[in-house]
């Protein structure tokens, strides 16, 4: 038999089980995600929970924020410059800035970066807390760990989130209006005038945010998931890590364009 | 004084996929003795301890503790049961972004609303009883293995439980910290009327510390008796254990081929 | 750290992300155009055709925001728009004033435009602008100027 054709079943095996094993995967985020909810009851009644993730959660991602959301603003300052002048119309500076950051690079360039940071800082938590029994040792303690250690990580990161993009957001602005009106000298009335003519608070500036809430919880939930479904050795951990990276990024991407096209296609 | 079993475990099956790890298990734990499972490593000592907290069901059997059966408990229930057990475990689990002090105060704070003052007497009231009062604003990482050991045990002790679970409490101390630990046990379980079960591989301390023994081999036990009993057991599994023998009842070689064909002796032309 | 600094920060973390926010929304967004008081009457006016107008568009008056649209309406009737204005109540216009539909620049955004006539009383919130004129089509334009072209032609 032709060696291509004999190939074909063992191709197919393969297709199949790498699709069963998604939907299995998916089938368990999911069920991890409705036992969070279920047990964000301790959460909401004792706030310090919460406050003391977002402490570690979203102070600890503000300085790589900042600092990325200055250069992008920068470089979209520059670029945006290079090609509005070709046209005569480089007012329109603000506006391109703006509106790049506010609707796609915030929230996307935001989400990406808390995933390396923030994600992987959850999943290797969770996964050295499973590899050295701590959950379990919590669990005989007659303590929930997704009530006591899950709930609370997840709501800081789905608060977060949405908190980092907007400041991220901001500072590319302000990185944008450095470059363009105070380097290059863009007449800085005609870059806020256009902005602001040109941004709207509510398909811009809202729908921005909703893409980070649901990029929040996305990239939260499959950290924590990583975590806590991670083979407990330190082996384990790292990989659990790797693929927090990996899948978030990669839905983080997808999602996005799933999210524009509802938004500019329906709202 | 009758004999009453704290922990019944009646015939229980139990299977991680499709490996089988309990084979008709059958266990009675008397009430405050303290009680080893001894056994060689992966025969399943420690899905022992975990089907009697809850963590893990039975694929058949019961496990009874103090007249509940752990294994048709539901979820609030299952909690409840298990405020009433303690348990430390191998490398004592401690929380690694807590302070001793609050280690201790964990289940404390999680399960009562004491004021603060009152949790402080019973944290260091615990601490004393492990020795480690002094040490209660160390961090968990600056700390040595037995002494993590100890706090662990004072953490697990911290609701007063009826039933302590040790899963390898010896495992890697030195002979000073290990005689300290097993001495805790000892007088912990005396002290506060508990009963105690301990899983371990460490033969001679164990048998100098506890009032019964179970062997467990491939599932089951193969034997059982007080530590004199153990001692002079015939048993060919007990004798190679507790005198630590390479070869017996348990091999020293991997099932395989015969040695000499596989190097290639032996047989003609093979 | 104790818990209250850590509070505090997270407290920090909140504010900051509030502030982002509402910078975003009133420096870099157009909310700072957009009257939330509830001193705003409402006017109707129907068009043939209303273009690209959308809800939200500006209605202006000699260049100058004086409210906004606030819904938009097929009317099965008389099969015509019926556009909603949400005016602000410190503006009035009289009774024959002129409604368009109207484009900024040559491709920018549609608005209603208001230009006021000269009669003494004042629209009623509720009542419906009488004068109207719809959006400008191109390609009705195109084909009106083709048409007369042709017709010019003729003769």
């Amino acid at each position: 038999m032709n060696p291509v054709v004999k190939a074909i079943p063992d191709v197919l095996r393969g297709l199949g089980g790498w699709a069963i094993h998604g939907l299995w995967w998916l089938g368990h985020v999911s069920h991890f995600l409705l036992e969070i909810l279920i047990h964000s009851g301790t959460s909401f009644r004792r706030f310090n929970l919460i406050t003391r993730e977002i402490y570690f959660v979203g102070i600890y991602s503000l300085i790589i924020i900042i600092v990325s959301g200055l250069f992008v603003g920068f470089v979209l300052g520059l670029q945006g410059y290079n090609t509005l002048q070709k046209y005569a119309s480089e007012q329109a500076l603000g506006v391109l800035v703006a509106l790049s950051l506010v609707r796609e690079l915030g929230p996307v360039i935001t989400a990406l970066l808390f995933a390396g940071r923030a994600g992987t800082a959850l999943t290797a938590e969770i996964g050295l807390m499973k590899a050295t029994e701590q959950l379990s040792a919590m669990e005989i303690m007659a303590v929930d760990p997704i009530a006591r250690v899950v709930a609370p990580r997840f709501w800081a990161g789905v608060i977060s989130m949405p908190i980092l993009a907007a400041i991220f957001s901001i500072v590319g602005v302000f990185g944008g209006y450095i470059v363009g009106v105070v380097l290059i000298g863009v007449d800085e009335g005609a870059f806020w005038a256009q902005m602001q003519a040109g941004v709207d608070v509510f398909d811009d500036v809202l729908n921005g945010e909703i893409k980070s809430l649901v990029f929040g919880v996305t990239v939260t939930l499959i950290a924590l998931f990583e975590g806590y479904d991670c083979y407990p050795t330190a082996e384990g951990v790292a990989r659990a890590t790797t693929r927090t990276v990996v899948i978030s990024s990669l839905t983080i991407l997808a999602l996005d364009f799933v999210l524009t096209s509802f938004m500019l296609g329906g709202w | 004084m009758p004999t009453e079993h704290l922990v019944e475990i009646n015939n229980v099956n139990f299977a991680y996929d499709n490996r089988l790890v309990l084979k008709g298990m059958n266990m009675l734990i008397t009430k405050g003795q303290v009680v080893s499972i001894m056994g060689g490593s992966g025969c399943g000592k420690t899905t022992l301890l975990r089907l009697i907290g809850g963590q893990l069901q039975p694929a058949t059997g019961s496990v009874r503790v103090a007249g509940e059966t752990i294994n048709e408990l539901g979820h609030d229930d299952l909690y409840r049961m298990r405020r009433r057990m303690g348990m430390l475990f191998q490398f004592g689990a401690l929380f690694t972004d807590l302070s001793v002090f609050d280690n201790v105060a964990f289940p404390l704070r999680e399960h009562t609303d004491l004021p603060e003052m009152l949790i402080r007497d019973l944290v260091l009231m615990k601490l004393h009883a492990v020795g480690l009062r002094g040490a209660r604003q160390l961090m968990p990482s600056a700390i040595s293995g037995g002494m993590s050991r100890r706090v662990a045990l004072a953490r697990a002790i911290a609701l007063d439980p009826m039933l302590i679970m040790y899963d390898e409490p010896f495992a890697g101390l030195d002979p000073i910290a290990l005689g300290v630990i097993a001495n805790l046990i000892r007088r912990l379980n005396d002290a506060l009327g508990v009963t105690s079960i301990i899983v371990t591989h460490d033969v001679q301390e164990t048998l100098a510390l506890v009032d019964y023994i179970y062997f467990v081999s491939e599932g089951a036990v193969v034997a059982q008796g007080t530590p004199d009993e153990i001692r002079a057991s015939t048993l060919p599994f007990v004798h190679q254990f507790i005198h630590a023998e390479m070869d017996g009842p348990v091999p020293f070689h991997y099932s395989g081929k015969p040695y000499a064909q596989d190097i290639g002796l032996g047989e003609p032309g093979g | 750290m104790g818990s209250k600094t850590l509070d505090l920060w997270a407290g920090i973390f909140v504010f900051a992300g509030i502030v982002a926010l509402f910078m975003l929304a009133m420096k870099v967004g157009n909310l700072s155009s957009f009257s939330w008081s509830t001193n705003n009457y409402v006017l109707y006016a129907n068009f043939e055709n209303i273009g690209g107008l959308k809800v939200r568009a500006p209605v202006k008056s000699a260049g100058v925001v004086v409210g906004r649209i606030a819904d938009i309406r097929f009317d099965n009737k008389d099969y015509v728009a019926r556009v909603t204005l949400s005016l602000e109540n410190r503006f009035q216009f009289p009774k024959d004033t002129f409604a368009s539909i109207l484009t900024s620049g040559l491709l920018g955004e549609q608005y209603v435009g208001l230009d006021a006539g000269g009669d003494s009383e004042f629209l009623q919130p509720g009542e419906t602008i009488k004068k109207t004129q719809s959006a400008v089509v191109l390609e009705k334009l195109i084909g009106q100027f083709l048409f007369n072209k042709a017709e010019g032609d003729k003769k």
